[in-house]
């Protein structure tokens, strides 16, 4: 039996928030009962759920799977939690696509969330165990240090200027003032950016995304199944991931290979040959300002070295032709990390169907991706969609 | 289906404090088993030595020590002493602690670097601190060399190299 063909047939968001309110499975049940009423379906009628959510150290949870099974709808349901660091956001309808794509559900529900407002007063700490226990942590490590080091590596490989990331924070925070979820959206210059607190030289505090809670949640069908509930569905065409050496200190650190990688996959999958010209609208993942640039590349959307051009060019704006994170992306929406990339997939499916509200990129976009990265800077996880 | 209003509430740092919460400070112990290869590379920094690994089949040198390829999925063929001097790949000034508290103004500033390692493969990086610099003296390709902590105070752990330092001519 070969692959079936998945499509996206409804989905939901919270509001990102700095501390919510709501505990996990209340954030979990909210996405998850909107995506049901988008798509005009109940509970029962879904097969299977996949749930995505990060470290557990930041809701110290140590079975978030288990703890949060109500809230994602899971109970008495083949459930099953996935896991791949920062990048699970994206990988989350992949492991969707499995359950659809390979017969074994109709419909499954991909749930996302995070809360990592319950690690107070601030969740950096929990990173630090995502160093070697013994070659790297005696030395203090933050999380900021190799964001701090890969920027630089990537700036001066191409002689980009500390303005030429700042300007990605200011487009992407600016696109998020039309996002309902959105936590930090706001007009800020490029002065702003660089005045900002400098955390770790060449990171300032925003160039950096914020610590968010929320909650993010897809449906998938089957493509008998999609045809039968709209007449507008969205496919998941693509999807790839890819993780590359943990001796991340070993590789050059200014080009994502892991993402290009996970790219290829997804590009041959969906039959896509130039990404560059075939791709309308991209939402890679921004939890600095450096790696939406850092993974245009790697999504090979542009040359290497070419994004930050672009970017100053005005062509990744919303109205340019290659409108990158028009949702206002993790610097403004705000980053609760496995929600955030399911967020990213959620607004590829609204702008394919012409549903993004006051986001809607212009031209009637109809094929688009979205991306994650995350572990020790070593996982790219990519779907395409396409209408 | 165009998302308009979404549910949730943000707390307020007022309301966040005032609201009831159950607080958690776990006093966690570990203990992390070294295990072959870097158990090598350990023993050979209380001897002053960083040691990498050789693999036959890709003639790789690796940093740090390991006791298989993971390129080419076979058992290395042998443990060798590298230098112990290098060249910054990249690196950063931070002002901020592990935890996120900042650095007061005259605490001296953390400054990671990852360094390529002279006697490995090309691009053989360790993660490891820069020391005995100006903040501002630091470029991409400056060469350094292990401060090594006197010998009888070494343990056998990665802080025996107390950190890099330039290469002064």
């Amino acid at each position: 039996m070969g692959k079936r063909r998945v499509a996206v047939v409804g989905a939901g968001l919270t509001k990102f928030v700095r501390r919510a309110q709501e505990t996990g499975p209340e954030l979990s049940h909210q996405a998850v009962k909107m995506a049901l009423d988008s798509a005009d379906l109940k509970l029962k009628d879904i097969d299977m759920v996949t749930l995505g959510t990060a470290p557990d150290a930041f809701d110290g949870v140590h079975m978030k799977g288990e703890y949060l099974l109500s809230g994602a709808g899971g109970n008495n349901k083949p459930y099953i939690r996935n896991f791949v660091g920062g990048g699970t956001g994206v990988f989350a309808p992949i492991h969707g696509w499995m359950h659809v794509a390979s017969g074994a559900a109709d419909i499954c529900m991909v749930v996302a969330e995070e809360k990592m407002s319950c690690c107070h007063p601030h969740p950096a700490g929990a990173f630090i165990t995502i160093f070697d226990h013994t070659t790297e942590q005696p030395l203090k490590p933050t999380l900021i240090w190799i964001f701090a080091l890969e920027m630089r590596r990537y700036m001066e490989t191409y002689g980009l200027s500390a303005e030429d990331i700042a300007r990605v924070a200011v487009k992407n925070k600016k696109n998020a003032l039309d996002h309902p979820s959105a936590q930090v959206a706001e007009e800020v210059t490029i002065k702003d950016v660089l005045d900002s607190e400098m955390l770790a030289e060449p990171v300032h505090r925003l160039d950096i995304s914020p610590s968010s809670d929320g909650a993010a949640a897809m449906i998938l069908a089957s493509e008998d199944v999609a045809k039968r509930l709209t007449d507008k569905p969205i496919w998941l065409d693509g999807v790839g991931w890819n993780l590359d050496t943990s001796y991340w200190a070993t590789r050059d650190l200014y080009y994502p290979r892991y993402v290009e990688k996970a790219a290829r996959m997804a590009y041959d999958m969906a039959g896509i040959k130039e990404p560059s010209k075939e791709i309308h609208v991209a939402e890679p993942y921004d939890p600095f300002d450096y790696k939406e640039l850092h993974h245009m590349e790697g999504l090979m959307l542009c040359e290497r070295g070419e994004a930050a051009q672009l970017t100053a060019d005005g062509v990744t704006e919303r109205d340019g032709n290659l409108p990158i994170c028009p949702s206002g992306g993790a610097l403004g929406v705000g980053n609760p990390i496995a929600a955030t990339g399911l967020m990213k997939v959620i607004e590829i499916y609204l702008q394919l169907k012409g549903d993004a509200g006051k986001r809607q990129v212009p031209g009637d976009p109809r094929v688009g991706v979205a991306q994650a990265w995350g572990d020790l800077m070593q996982v790219g996880t990519v779907t395409v969609l396409r209408r | 289906m165009t998302i308009i209003k979404v549910p949730v509430k943000g707390l307020s740092s007022k309301e966040y404090e005032r609201s009831l919460k159950v607080t958690w400070q776990p006093e966690l112990q570990y203990a992390w088993d070294n295990g072959i290869a870097i158990g090598k590379y350990l023993e050979a920094l209380k001897d002053g030595k960083i040691l990498g690994s050789r693999c036959e089949k890709c003639h790789r040198i690796m940093l740090p020590a390991r006791s298989f390829c993971e390129l080419c999925w076979r058992p290395v063929d042998e443990y060798l002493p590298v230098k112990d001097t290098g060249i910054v790949n990249t690196f950063s000034i931070c002002h901020v602690n592990w935890d996120a508290s900042r650095l007061k103004p005259r605490e001296p500033r953390h400054l990671p670097a990852v360094i390529e390692i002279e006697g490995a493969s090309a691009g053989m990086g360790i993660m490891h601190l820069l020391g005995n610099v100006k903040p501002k003296d630091i470029y991409i390709g400056m060469k350094v060399k292990a401060k090594w902590k006197p010998r009888k105070d070494r343990e056998g752990t990665i802080t025996d190299i107390l950190y890099f330092e330039p290469v002064r001519k």
